[in-house]
């Protein structure tokens, strides 16, 4: 015993790695694990965006030109298909690639760093919640391969898995398994945000208050309550779904006294938590990237947490948004509108806090910078439609159609997105001991920004006009704006080509990244540490004035 | 049986549909010339023929812009975006650019090299607080007043009820005796024929009269469909088990066109609502028509006389609810 106790303590001298497998199977690193929420966020965002490169391509013209490549020919199945993608699409970007990247990636890497701990609160549950993640993924894909409805495979039901599309509509397993893997991955998430929660609020150092931490850590801790309160909700919902479909209970059907629309309002309960939960930890990362970069400290830092708080509590009560058209009566449409629009106040008050630290700052215009400003600026566009959108008397135009897709891309491909992306490169050279290339940083920066503008922003154009949400094929007069759309894809793909070389190129050289790349600006702890950071850090913990 | 046939009739659809790119060339060439009314087989020579639709209304028209808004609430409705919501977006937008610009040319590194420790400033932090709210307000007025007109219907002159189905819609006039009749979309070769636009038009529309108030009470057979059409300003869920009511309005005949608008299964896409607005005259001609057709003694003046259609909607509204509950459980 004393023997052990001593070899460990020796390894611990050397910052001494445990071996292969220990280290990335057995994981109970903070920074090991985050690194593999990285990796599996970029491996899901992969197959994900090469989804919507498939949707677009077969959107580029009217007809059904590509679909049917993949069906040998037989159009139904080829409509089918489409239907399975944009579910694909929708859930592999919001529950494996931002969520993991986000949280279980830079949130695991950063905030027991940011707060001084040396890990997080429960080490070996954060393996699991990583674990989970990846069986959960692997049966949403495998769902795309065994029977959905008659005669054709895969889940056809959108991201929002409304029934009765989803029970008697889709009467084979694939609706089974693709909400199997909803369950695990938000077990997952579940098991993260009670680490995240623990670990902020019981292990920060001497000196470091509520009122002291970094706003990324506010960030994290926020959507972790969000994740805790919402997620069960959906897991209720969805387990209601499985015994409606296996079990001839008829929570959501009507001819058994259920109601098909209560699945709408439990769905979106959990649906509009989900959205913040998306953007929150963006809105961190921004804070600490703009900051940094104008070399001041944020501005309003009180009314920038409590505005995340704000935006955390207010995102509960607004969940009937998404369902204007289901037939809701004049009072509740009127109080939905209204609680969504206050919405904008918060979310004003971070748009210009952001300004407001730079107004003043001496700033420098690395990469990340860039893709912060980038994110501000798109973020407010997605706003402002988001404001138009909030008025339940216009949602009888514009529900369903392209704008609601435009609007939600800004904010999420373009909003979520970009701060992945700021985060990634801020954070690159700490986490990877390498700096990564400023010059092909900058090209996927521009790229990218440029394609996805050319991408998204004609849907405004397309839903103005009418165009419906979740269909392969459409009226000729939406050739025209669906075109330019493609185009702007194929721009946007140049850009991440620009961002893979970055990766093989930055990790194959042989430089070593300083310990503060970012000068006077960067104030938090990870930049008082080595990059890569020890093995264990902060086994002295530091004390914070 | 007619079901059966029905879903022959779209498996047709369909294929045609996969040889788009050749047929929109042809529907080119076809709306290029003048149309020369088309009748149906369905409805006898005497009846008046399919209105020719109108570029500029009811259907999308390629552009950035709204379509045209052809009822009151439509009417209030766009003009609520383009005189109200879309200033004000653009206005933020615009002001939030000129901003960052600012801000990004005035202190950059090389322009500011010392910078100011400033952290708080409680007046602006107020200022950016309220003033926000103050114009979410200033929107909330009109809204209001748009929601609650929508939902302030005159009374209504004739109602229709439109059931989803998986990829179709039926539709059922209840106050005339209520017949119905299934409405499924063009092939591209019949909508090239018609010289209507591809993936928009039906067999059979959706048939009202002008200046009449049509209240519409949408339900579905198997699983959500949505009722939409833009020109109105209407989209209504069609939910299994449920009654949804919308309801409009136009003085404008002609034919409108919208699209299903919930993800509703394999052929979502292929459902469109094609809404034809007739003159009084030619409506009841072509209820008469219908009325013979399905073999029900004609009602003099039930159609489109707000005075008499009152007692019979009311009756009606509380029936087909009663309908849906009724075949409820002998569905399962």
């Amino acid at each position: 015993m004393a023997h052990a106790a001593t070899a460990g303590a020796h390894d611990h001298d050397h910052d001494h790695k445990p071996g292969f497998i220990q280290r990335w199977l057995f994981s109970t690193n903070h920074k090991d694990i985050g690194t593999l929420y990285l990796i599996f966020a970029i491996i899901a965002g992969t197959i994900g965006g090469a989804i919507s490169g498939i949707m677009r391509l077969e959107l580029a013209q009217p007809g059904i030109q590509w679909l049917t490549f993949m069906t040998q020919g037989n159009v139904d199945q080829a409509n089918h298909l489409w239907n399975v993608f944009i579910t694909a699409h929708g859930l592999i970007m919001v529950f494996f690639t931002v969520m993991p990247a986000m949280i279980g990636g830079f949130g695991n890497w950063f905030v027991p760093i940011m707060i001084g701990a040396p890990d997080m609160a429960f080490p070996r549950m954060n393996n699991v919640s990583f674990w989970l993640l990846v069986p959960s993924f692997l049966l949403l894909c495998g769902s795309m391969f065994v029977e959905g409805p008659a005669g054709a495979n895969g889940a056809g039901t959108g991201w929002t898995v409304y029934p009765p599309l989803s029970t008697s509509g889709h009467p084979g397993p694939a609706v089974d398994m693709a909400i199997l893997s909803l369950h695990i991955a938000g077990a997952s998430s579940i098991l993260g945000a009670i680490n995240f929660i623990t670990t902020i609020l019981n292990m920060r150092a001497p000196g470091m208050t509520l009122h002291k931490m970094p706003l990324f850590v506010w960030s994290v801790l926020v959507t972790a309550f969000l994740l805790l309160l919402s997620l069960p909700v959906l897991a209720g919902a969805i387990t209601m779904l499985l015994t409606d479909r296996n079990f001839g209970t008829h929570f959501f059907t009507a001819d058994g006294g259920g109601d098909p629309v209560l699945y709408q309002h439990l769905f979106w309960f959990f649906g509009h938590p989900e959205v913040y939960i998306l953007i929150l930890p963006g809105f961190g990362i921004v804070s600490q990237v703009v900051s940094t970069f104008s070399r001041k400290p944020v501005f309003g830092y009180l009314g920038m947490a409590y505005a995340m708080v704000a935006i955390g509590f207010i995102g509960f009560v607004v969940w009937a948004h998404h369902m204007f058209t289901v037939g809701l009566d004049v009072n509740t449409k009127m109080y939905f509108t209204a609680a969504t629009m206050i919405i904008a106040v918060p979310t004003g008050i971070k748009i210009f806090s952001w300004i407001a630290t730079m107004w003043g700052g001496s700033i420098r215009f690395d990469t990340p910078m860039l893709w912060a400003i980038g994110f501000i600026f798109m973020f407010t566009v997605g706003g402002v439609t988001g404001v138009l959108l909030s008025n339940g008397g216009v949602d009888t135009y514009f529900h369903d159609t392209y704008y609601v897709v435009a609007h939600f891309h800004y904010v999420l491909s373009l909003g979520a997105v970009f701060a992945i992306f700021a985060a990634w490169y801020y954070w690159f050279g700490k986490m990877f001991g390498k700096p990564y290339n400023e010059l092909l940083g900058k090209l996927h920066f521009w790229v990218f920004f440029i394609g996805v503008n050319v991408l998204f922003f004609p849907m405004h154009f397309l839903g103005s006009d009418g165009m419906p949400r979740r269909i392969p094929d459409y009226p000729d007069a939406f050739a025209y704006w669906n075109q330019i759309a493609s185009y702007g894809y194929a721009i946007m793909a140049v850009g991440m080509v620009f961002f893979f070389i970055n990766l093989v190129v930055s990790l194959a050289s042989r430089r070593k990244a300083e310990a503060n790349p970012w000068g006077e600006g960067a104030t938090t702890l990870e930049w008082t540490l080595s990059s890569p950071p020890p093995f264990h850090q902060f086994e002295t913990l530091p004390v914070i004035k | 049986m007619r079901r059966r046939s029905m879903m022959m009739y779209s498996a047709v659809a369909m294929a045609a549909s996969a040889l788009s790119a050749v047929m929109a060339a042809a529907q080119e060439k076809v709306a290029a010339a003048p149309v020369p009314p088309v009748a149906t087989t369905d409805v006898p020579a005497a009846v008046p023929a399919l209105t020719a639709p109108s570029a500029d209304f009811g259907m999308p028209r390629g552009g950035w812009d709204l379509q045209q808004p052809v009822t009151d609430i439509a009417v209030e409705a766009h003009n609520m975006i383009n005189w109200v919501l879309n200033p004000v977006m653009a206005g933020v937008a615009i002001f939030v650019m000129i901003l960052l610009a600012v801000t990004i040319l005035r202190f950059r590194a090389s322009a500011n090299p010392v910078p100011s420790k400033t952290s708080h400033n409680t007046t602006i932090e107020v200022i950016w607080t309220v003033v926000p709210a103050l114009i979410l307000v200033g929107i909330a007025f009109p809204s209001f007043r748009l929601l609650a007109n929508q939902y302030d219907p005159p009374k209504a002159d004739i109602t229709i009820k439109a059931i989803g189905h998986q990829w179709y819609w039926e539709y059922e006039y209840p106050d005339q005796g209520g017949f119905t009749y299934d409405s499924v979309m063009l092939t591209d070769a019949e909508a090239a024929k018609r010289g209507t636009p591809r993936l928009l038009d039906v067999d059979n529309r959706l048939v009202v009269p002008v200046g009449a108030t049509v209240k519409v009470l949408t339900t579905a057979a198997d699983v959500i469909h949505s009722f939409a059409m833009p020109a109105f300003y209407v989209k209504m869920d069609a939910v299994p088990g449920r009654i949804n009511e919308t309801w409009f309005k136009t003085d404008r005949p002609g034919v409108y066109f919208g699209q299903c608008s919930e993800l509703c299964g394999t052929k979502h896409a292929y459902m469109p609502i094609a809404i034809e607005v007739l003159p009084k005259a030619q409506f009841e001609a072509w209820i008469a028509a219908k009325q013979k057709e399905n073999g029900i003694a004609a009602k003099p003046a039930a159609a489109a006389a707000p005075a008499d259609a009152a007692a019979p909607v009311a009756a009606d509204a509380a029936a087909p609810a009663a309908d849906a509950a009724a075949a409820a459980p002998a569905a399962k």
